[in-house]
């Protein structure tokens, strides 16, 4: 165990997979020499230059032709520089790599992952800077990830190679050069399970993605007002983790959701419906909170792009009205 | 000529097979046996089969909306064919696909496809993946002249051309995209032409005659199985009935139609056979014969067999 940064745990992720399995390789814009243009394939080129396939600007033909590959046996990852540009290849994410299996009765399978860089905080604006698991995570047949950490992104990357469905694997791009302990080696963390990232008794926030270590320090300053919170990162949309999500606020008897996205339909109004369905709903003793992005495109302007998501002391409001309506 | 006379026969057999198959699915469409829709290939038979003679059973295609003459030509088993078609658990696809979406891996066949140029980078992905294998495969992706217009035609032929990608784009130009005539909606006369945008030769056949499209697709095979890349090749054909079964066709003549009737693609490759001494009418009559059969074996396999199941209709969504 070492401590790495996201980054570095996700090219460790992809050398590991490249060397188990020949019918593992990448393709997208700018990966090979370049070395991505976040970096995750910085240096790799010289010995995995026949991994690392450079595509021209063609998001739908990308995408396309990793649908065909996956179709064949191979487990193509795709990489999309920036998340908004998946914009480019939806035909291909939604009406065939989601549907191909389904509609063929089961004959084909895509084992196929869509690695996508979301989120604000880097000055991009608006078509460069949203984050957009909901709208993906609505889709059947499609699998939607978003690993908070350096140990998460390996292990997760991993497992979502070896799936066999077409994994949708957002990696926030503010959490690349967070660090974390990563061990050296082989292991996966399963698609479908949330994790209980910090034991707490008043009160459950569920986070994803960007919002788990802001919700971890909120957590960490509410311990001043004597709140002491659980904090579960959802991991992933498609399979959700139900069963931790519900036993967590039967426990806590209070739910707080932040998200990244914007608010209008996002994955939090889903954890929501899906908390009041459940046995939960007879221990919450407040009204369930939704924290998330304002309904605007990501703005450009440092001050209103900050503005724009749930920050670490949004959080803290977010978590002390609750209790302060008491 | 080296094609054999067994391998002439198949051909002719093939294209008597698809073109019963839909006048038998036509028939059913009218008794409203089938559901939803189905955009039937009558008339460019030639096409589908000239090219996929050209193939290895192992060899992959991928087809379009108008699919049931490809997975024909391909291999594919007709009474599986119209039991999807009439929804039935002993479909190809379970009856979750239906007439646009049949798929028979067995055959190399990754899918007819609803989507306008869904099935061309899909077919460029299969291409890579036996050029990175090494694994001698060759893919044709059939795609109709409406398809030539989409963004991801232009995206994969570009990758094909820097990539060299072992297949054959091969596009069924029969002259309308819905109802709008190619001259309106294509800034080019030929389609052919634009592989000379991505360094692909552009090849144009006569989609009627089907040793003209097998010797041509066999020599673009050939080219890509030799490692020399992509070829671009238009079949200029037409179809004899309207673009899915609600159309009356009322953006072309009746004239226009008969004269291209008149070049049958069967009729004309029976002449063929017969002239050369292939043949006699009597061989040809009783393949006729014996696809008459295997069409009323497919259509009495289909009827009599399980409705899909509604309690398995969550299968499958996921792997």
């Amino acid at each position: 165990m070492s401590e790495k940064t996201y980054i570095d745990a996700l090219a460790e992720a992809l050398r590991e997979e490249f060397d188990r399995d020949e019918n593992v390789f990448m393709m997208g814009e700018d990966i090979g020499i370049y070395g991505g243009a976040f970096g995750v394939t910085k240096g790799m080129y010289p010995k995995y230059k026949d991994k690392l396939l450079d595509t021209p600007i063609s998001e739908a033909s990308i995408v396309g032709a990793g649908v065909g590959c996956a179709l064949v046996g191979m487990r193509p990852i795709v990489e999309i520089m920036f998340s908004d540009f998946m914009m480019d290849a939806m035909e291909w994410i939604v009406n065939q790599a989601a549907k191909l299996r389904y509609m063929t009765g089961g004959q084909l399978k895509v084992p196929m992952v869509i690695r996508a860089p979301m989120g604000c905080g880097t000055g991009a604006a608006a078509q460069h800077s949203q984050s957009l698991p909901a709208l993906f995570a609505h889709i059947p047949g499609l699998k939607v990830v978003m690993p908070a950490t350096p140990y998460d992104v390996k292990g997760m990357l991993k497992a979502a190679v070896r799936d066999d469905n077409p994994v949708i694997f957002f990696e926030h791009k503010l959490l690349y050069w967070t660090k974390g302990d990563v061990p050296e080696g082989d292991y996966t963390v399963p698609i479908g399970k949330a994790a209980v990232k910090r034991e707490g008794k008043d009160i459950t926030i569920i986070a994803g993605s960007i919002m788990v270590p802001r919700s971890m320090e909120a957590a960490e300053k509410l311990k001043e007002y004597g709140i002491d919170a659980e904090v579960i990162d959802i991991r992933s949309l498609v399979p959700m983790d139900v069963e931790t999500i519900v036993e967590s606020v039967s426990k806590t008897g209070k739910a707080i959701i932040v998200e990244d996205d914007n608010k209008n339909n996002g994955w939090g109004s889903e954890v929501v419906s899906k908390l009041i369905e459940s046995d939960a709903f007879d221990y919450l003793d407040e009204p369930i909170k939704r924290l998330a992005g304002k309904d605007i495109p990501i703005p450009y302007a440092p001050e209103l792009e900050r503005a724009a998501v749930p920050q670490i002391e949004d959080i803290i409001e977010g978590v002390k009205e609750i209790f302060d309506k008491r | 000529m080296e094609l054999s006379k067994e391998k002439m026969l198949w051909m002719y057999q093939k294209m008597v097979e698809i073109r019963k198959f839909e006048l038998k699915v036509d028939e059913l469409f009218k008794k409203n046996m089938i559901w939803g829709t189905c955009h039937l290939y009558i008339g460019e038979e030639a096409t589908a089969v000239g090219a996929c003679a050209a193939l290895n059973r192992d060899d992959y295609i991928t087809s379009t909306h108008r699919g049931h003459g490809h997975c024909i030509a391909k291999g594919a088993e007709m009474k599986r064919m119209m039991a999807e078609l009439l929804g039935r658990e002993t479909g190809y696809c379970k009856g979750r696909g239906g007439s646009m979406h049949i798929v028979d891996v067995s055959t190399g066949n990754l899918g007819a496809n609803g989507v306008v140029a869904g099935g061309i980078p899909i077919a460029t992905g299969a291409a890579l993946a036996s050029k990175r294998r090494g694994d001698g495969k060759v893919t044709i992706c059939f795609f109709g002249d409406g398809a030539g217009n989409e963004g991801a035609f232009h995206e994969s032929l570009n990758m094909a051309g820097i990539w060299k990608l072992p297949i054959v784009y091969l596009c069924e130009n029969n002259l309308y995209g819905m109802s709008n005539p190619v001259k309106n909606s294509t800034a080019v006369e030929d389609i052919a032409v634009r592989g000379q945008a991505y360094n692909i030769p552009g090849v144009i056949v006569d989609g009627n005659d089907v040793l003209a499209v097998y010797e041509t697709v066999k020599e673009a095979v050939g080219r890509a199985r030799r490692g020399e890349g992509a070829t671009l090749i238009e079949s200029k054909t037409y179809r004899w009935m309207g673009h899915s079964k609600s159309d009356p066709r009322a953006y072309r003549t009746r004239e226009e139609e008969q004269e291209w009737k008149e070049r049958d693609p069967i009729k004309l490759f029976a002449s063929q056979l017969m002239d050369r001494n292939i043949a006699t009418e009597d061989e040809l009559k009783k393949i006729d014969e014996q696809v008459d059969e295997e069409i009323e074996e497919a259509y009495e396999f289909a009827v009599n067999s399980p409705k899909a199941r509604v309690e398995d209709i969550t299968e499958y969504v996921y792997a």
